[in-house]
């Protein structure tokens, strides 16, 4: 038995999340098959095919998804699941929408948001906003696991020559309809891969003083992020939310400015590599998992340190 | 119309949790309890949907164990007009929760169920949809704005690349982001008010769900600590350790 892995697209490209649950599946077993359901989607069917960790692809090309909706890609999933002693996705919007929908109607009990593979049916995963990491073993027939795509390696892209098999369509259902996606086209970096975070809170005091991080972003191509108090105070959108309920980051360096530093922002990015705090309160709790703090008024602190940037010869990107 | 929310009782979300020192699982005993607060915003899109004419009742649901009673107490103390306790001890998971929940839609009918979308003890994330499934009703997750037209919802959801808008029929089940709306605190008569309400007591095993958890919890271990890190004096100073301790610039 295999493991069927649910792939993220847009019908052109695969999302780089998917890459990451890839290298998670093959973690659990060597034989892993993804499923792109999608419309015109045979370059997606294609690229992934060149993965080398998988050994099959099903496609199934059909009008019904040309817009993902969980309850369509449902019963595509469900009809081809007593083949599978896994399914598994990503643990992002698109997975944690899906997969318990999924799980539900195979009475399984799902293993969400893991961080490492342990054996076959065994699992870590952080509870309590990362607090607290449990070990935990399915006892379900089939597993139905979704993955944090930030604690995994994306596989390769290349090397790969899978065999692309088409599948059947599942039922159409009407009971949603997609009315529009608003995306936020930026020429950053993304977010949940970024190499370098620089991220405001509400510190910041207003949406126009973000200008100060987008500056020190630019010179140093990295990913704006923001505390959820920055976003419900409506000085930047949502999807720069980082934390509990936001994005999980692990960039190299993750530059927290005017962030007190919340359990549920701490959640998101505690697990990067350096980590900086600019803060005039000398008491944030940010300080106390920041491995380099500057007690300052991010006013003056934020275009001395771009021009301290601008003085360096080079910078990594 | 009528309303269903589904509430649950959690640790507070500012109180640092500690780790049993068996590995067993979360000290519980003495640390504050409070409503999962993606619930309280379930709850108050409800109330103000009954405020605004368009909804008769709200409901307002838990399962959990009898002090699980407390929650659905605050929500009736908000707006909710009565209340339902689904008593089960231990841990249930969100495959049981949501069994548990389609049985009391079944008695209820309600036309719409809300609750958070997710919950901050376990982050499972789950339950909202897999109700959904059970009763084969469409599913509108991580939503922060709702807007309610004839026989139809129209949900804007906070998605990874932004947000997306879709259209979901009537009866369906909605799960509430944190911006969905500002929950209200509940003022002193009010809460008196609430205590004259009524809240059905209800086994679950007189439901006939099995309860029993699917996945073995082997341990609960504290996360790997960070190592102290240091202040810096100046930004100069910040900027020379990135490039020349760190190398991260």
């Amino acid at each position: 038995m295999s493991v069927l892995l649910i792939a993220e697209h847009n019908n052109q490209a695969v999302k780089p999340f998917t890459l990451n649950a890839i290298s998670a599946a093959s973690k659990i077993k060597e034989d892993v098959h993804v499923l792109v359901l999608g419309s015109n989607s045979e370059n997606v069917a294609k690229s992934i095919s060149q993965v080398p960790n998988v050994k099959k692809v099903l496609h199934v090309n059909n009008s019904l998804y040309e817009n993902y909706l969980a309850e369509n890609y449902t019963s595509a999933i469900i009809k081809l699941s007593k083949n599978y002693s896994h399914i598994v996705c990503s643990a992002n919007t698109f997975g944690k929408n899906l997969m318990p929908r999924v799980a539900a109607l195979l009475d399984v009990s799902q293993v969400s948001d893991i961080t490492k593979v342990i054996s076959e049916d065994t699992f870590l995963r952080p509870i309590y906003a990362g607090n607290a990491f449990a070990t935990v073993k399915s006892s379900d027939k089939i597993k139905c696991v979704t993955i944090r795509p930030t604690s995994f390696d994306p596989a390769p892209t290349s090397g790969g020559s899978a065999e692309i098999q088409m599948s059947d369509p599942g039922d159409s259902t009407d009971l949603t309809r997609f009315i529009k996606k608003e995306e936020i086209k930026s020429d950053r970096p993304e977010l949940g891969t970024a190499r370098v975070v620089i991220s405001g809170g509400r510190g910041m005091q207003s949406g126009e003083n973000f200008k100060l991080i987008t500056a020190v972003a630019d010179k140093l191509n990295a990913a704006i992020g923001a505390s959820r108090a920055a976003v419900d105070a409506g000085y930047i959108t949502n999807d720069h939310q980082v934390g509990q309920t936001g994005k999980v980051v692990v960039p190299d360096l993750y530059i927290a400015v005017g962030i007190s530093g919340a359990i549920q922002h701490l959640a998101g990015m505690k697990e990067s590599k350096i980590i900086v705090a600019i803060n005039k309160d000398g008491e944030a709790p940010i300080f106390s998992i920041a491995d380099y703090g500057l007690e300052a008024d991010l006013f003056d602190a934020l275009p001395k340190f771009l021009e301290e940037l601008n003085k360096l010869n080079t910078i990594q990107k | 119309m009528k309303i269903l929310v589904a509430v649950k009782r959690v640790i507070d979300y500012n109180v640092q949790i500690r780790v049993k020192e068996d590995g067993s699982g979360i000290v519980t005993e003495n640390v504050k309890m409070s409503t999962n607060p993606p619930d309280d915003n379930a709850i108050e899109e409800a109330v103000k949907i009954k405020e605004s004419g368009k909804a008769s009742e709200v409901i307002a649901v838990s399962v959990g164990e009898e002090k699980a009673q407390e929650t659905v107490r605050k929500a009736l103390a908000v707006g909710a007009d009565r209340g339902i306790l689904v008593k089960v001890d231990g841990i249930v998971e969100p495959l049981a929760v949501s069994k548990v929940l389609q049985k009391i839609v079944e008695k209820e009918k309600p036309d719409l169920v809300f609750m958070g979308k997710q919950a901050i003890d376990d982050d499972c994330n789950q339950t909202g949809q897999m109700l959904a499934a059970l009763l084969n009703w469409p599913q509108a997750t991580f939503a922060s704005k709702i807007e309610l037209k004839d026989k139809l919802l129209e949900v804007t959801r906070e998605v990874d690349e932004g947000l997306e808008i879709i259209e979901v029929n009537i009866p369906a089940i909605v799960t509430c982001d944190l911006r969905l709306n500002e929950p209200r605190y509940a003022s002193l008569p009010n809460i008196m008010k609430a205590k004259k309400k009524p809240i059905e007591q209800i086994n679950a095993s007189d439901l006939g769900v099995d309860t029993k958890p699917r996945i073995e919890q082997i341990k609960v271990e504290e996360p790997p600590k960070r190592k102290a890190g240091i202040k810096v004096a100046t930004v100069e100073e910040l900027v020379q350790k990135l490039k020349n301790e760190a190398k991260v610039i």
